[in-house]
């Protein structure tokens, strides 16, 4: 009898500790599950020629993109804490290459302070006005991705770089600095037609800027919100995104090689609401540090870049944007006088106009948008429709396509005219 | 009995009083002055506020959405200047999104939307009051309030909803608006909307709002579930607003780029 009394006296000991011990972490895992999250996706997305013709290399016929891809995305920001992290990576298969692989998006831990703000790992840095269209934002992109119909998010890359922010109320300021430089990704062999001048060598090196501390990219951005306008000032010394070209002699090479020229930005931009919309301009010096003289043919010269944009919205959800962008190169003769043959010949004021129609539906369900990228200068063009319908809050398909043409195959949409595709993509959030 | 002579005049003289006073606030505000009133206590509420927002997006067939934000909000001036912030915790797809506006009375709002996926924050373009906000059945402007004098009004009479006295109010928009004619049941005791009728083009009812439950946070009468349903096309947006709080001190920087990036986490969670 006493035994028994003992086990009962013993259960419900036990319980009340099981009980208390739920007690006190049911609280604190809600407080938990607030302070951390894990969310992502699951996607399909291809993208396929319209022509039959394609480039040399091509592995899966009109197949530009295809594969199945996961992203996890998770964040730990305890409360009163001033450390955090986030961690945003993707799993897939690339039905092109027929491979799994991964693709580590964003990795960071945060160090946040009254004034301060210190960010370090692999992030995304996205500054300036433009509307697809980049001047002070000199941070790698992904061209390829972009072309190809993957959604917008991926024209972005992540660097691994160490960010400070000091917040002001007479100015703010963004540091950047990137010890390992990532280049732009531009439309690969195989996957896309492009222009090559010497497309007989196929043998050419690629020299990268070293993870060294030469070598390490600054950004810097001024901000301030100050009269109804955004302004910002912008600084960067690093590289071209792009890679530069040299050869033993350009006008009849026997051997070339690539590397990424040495690269100073100086620009600014502000932005408003004006003439019952949003109104933009953004300007940035390009100088071109490793050919100041003009005369190098296989460097981009010094020039400038600038832009204008207006956007409005109009009622029942439509919306329209418009940008004037122009590159002005200077030493213009020089360029002239050095151009080899081969090479597509540029004008000294190469300019883009710019278009987006953006038309909401079914409240907000369905989306059409149109952007469009025309050079009067160059009469090239590239057209971008896309659907997006939202079947529920977590299943999102979108269908679009890019559409190239110009008057001539090596300008800079031009050499695009036979990568026309059309691209799907779905995608399951959670 | 003197005493009692004199109790009895002082009573009188402060009920005459008082119910002159009431007959004042009932009968000589006029339409305007109930519409300038009722701005003041749905949309100025305190001098600041904070709100955990769900919406209930839910069409004709039953299929529903959900949005789920923390709303805040900074007055600069009574019936002037304002500060929103938002922050989005639900679609998965838009987590972390926020959008921050300041609104201006006299002029179009400066709007700014950070898309955390690409790091990016967008000026946007913000003279569509009329569209829809997140896709639900409430327009920007039903949000964010409308000046008392972009629209005539006359006041039809009083009725009561659910027990409520409430002043029946007309508007008719001066100018092309979203709507050509509304009706307002505003309750006569806190100034609150309870309900809202709009007119299309065609003279037909085709929105309604309703003040579904009314509470008082710190003194200060609350809408915390209300719903706007589109009579024409059977699609319905349901709110409820939860963990409200007003006075809170909430700081000027709050409302800047800095937080749109990185959000506030003091006021978020």
């Amino acid at each position: 009898m006493d035994k028994i009394e003992k086990n009962q006296n013993y259960n419900s000991k036990f319980k009340i500790l099981v009980f208390g011990f739920l007690f006190c972490i049911y609280p604190s895992f809600f407080v938990f599950a607030e302070e951390f999250s894990l969310q992502g996706f699951l996607q399909t997305n291809y993208s396929v020629r319209i022509a039959d013709d394609n480039p040399q290399g091509a592995k899966q016929g009109n197949l530009i993109l295809g594969e199945e891809r996961t992203q996890f995305k998770a964040s730990f920001y305890p409360q009163k804490s001033k450390i955090g992290l986030f961690v945003k990576t993707d799993f897939y298969h690339d039905w092109v290459e027929d491979e799994w692989a991964s693709d580590f998006r964003e990795g960071y831990l945060d160090f946040v302070d009254d004034k301060f703000a210190l960010r370090i790992g692999r992030q995304i840095h996205t500054w300036g006005v433009g509307d697809l269209l980049f001047i002070n934002d000199v941070f790698p992109k992904n061209w390829e991705a972009f072309y190809s119909g993957r959604p917008l998010e991926y024209l972005k890359m992540g660097a691994d770089s160490i960010k400070l922010d000091y917040y002001c109320d007479i100015v703010s300021i963004e540091a950047v600095a990137i010890p390992n430089f990532t280049a732009d990704n531009l439309p690969s062999t195989g996957r896309f037609h492009y222009f090559d001048p010497y497309p007989a060598i196929t043998y050419r090196e690629m020299d990268k800027p070293h993870a060294t501390f030469d070598d390490t990219e600054y950004a810097l951005r001024f901000y301030r919100y100050i009269g109804d306008y955004d302004v910002g000032v912008y600084l960067y010394k690093g590289f071209f995104g792009s890679p530069a070209m040299k050869a033993d002699n350009f006008n009849s090479p026997s051997a070339i090689s690539h590397f990424y020229p040495e690269l100073a930005v100086y620009g600014a931009s502000a932005q408003r609401s004006a003439l019952g919309g949003v109104v933009s301009a953004e300007y940035g010096y390009y100088d071109s540090l490793d050919d100041r003289g003009g005369g190098d043919p296989g460097i981009d010269n010094s020039h400038s870049r600038f832009l204008f944009g207006y956007q409005k919205a109009f009622p029942s959800d439509f919306s329209a944007g418009l940008q004037y962008y122009g590159e002005l190169t200077h030493q213009y003769s020089q360029y002239k006088d050095n151009l080899p043959s081969a090479f597509a010949k540029k004008n000294e004021l190469h300019q883009y106009l710019t278009l987006r129609l953006t038309k909401l539906l079914k409240y907000q369900t369905l989306k059409l948008s149109l952007f469009a990228f025309y050079s009067p200068d160059e009469q090239d063009f590239l057209l971008m429709p896309e659907a997006t319908y939202n079947f529920s809050d977590n299943l999102q398909a979108a269908l679009g396509a890019n559409i190239f043409a110009g008057a001539d195959d090596n300008t800079a949409l031009g050499q695009h005219n036979k990568n026309d595709n059309i691209y799907l993509s779905v995608r399951y959030s959670f | 009995m003197k005493l009692i002579k004199l109790f009895f005049v002082v009573s009188l003289f402060f009920l005459a009083g008082f119910g002159q006073r009431l007959s004042f606030a009932e009968d000589n505000l006029s339409a305007g002055d109930i519409i300038a009133r009722s701005r003041l206590a749905f949309y100025y509420a305190g001098d600041d506020g904070r709100a955990r927002v769900t919406m209930e997006l839910i069409n004709k067939a039953g299929q529903k959405r959900v949005r789920e934000l923390t709303m805040l909000r900074k007055d600069y001036a009574e019936g002037g200047e304002q500060k929103y912030f938002t922050y989005f915790y639900q679609p998965a797809d838009v987590k972390d999104t926020t959008f921050m506006v300041y609104k201006y009375p006299d002029k179009d709002d400066d709007r700014w939307l950070f898309i955390p996926a690409i790091n990016l924050v967008k000026r946007i373009a913000a003279n569509d009051k009329y569209a829809s906000f997140v896709g639900s059945d409430f327009t920007y402007e039903d949000i964010s309030g409308r000046k008392p004098d972009e629209d005539t009004h006359g006041l039809l009479g009083k009725e009561q909803i659910n027990g409520k006295n409430c002043f029946v109010v007309e508007s008719m928009p001066k100018s092309a608006a979203e709507y050509t004619k509304r009706i307002s049941w505003i309750e006569a005791e806190n100034f609150l909307p309870l309900k809202e009728e709009f007119y299309d083009k065609q003279n037909e009812l085709y929105r309604r709002f309703e003040a579904i439950e009314v509470k008082d946070i710190s003194g200060i009468a609350t809408i915390t579930k209300r719903v706007m349903k589109n009579i024409k096309t059977g699609h319905r947006t349901e709110v409820a607003f939860q963990e409200v709080e007003y006075n809170l001190g909430i700081e000027d920087d709050v409302f800047s780029e800095r937080y749109l990036r990185r959000p506030p986490l003091e006021w978020i969670r």
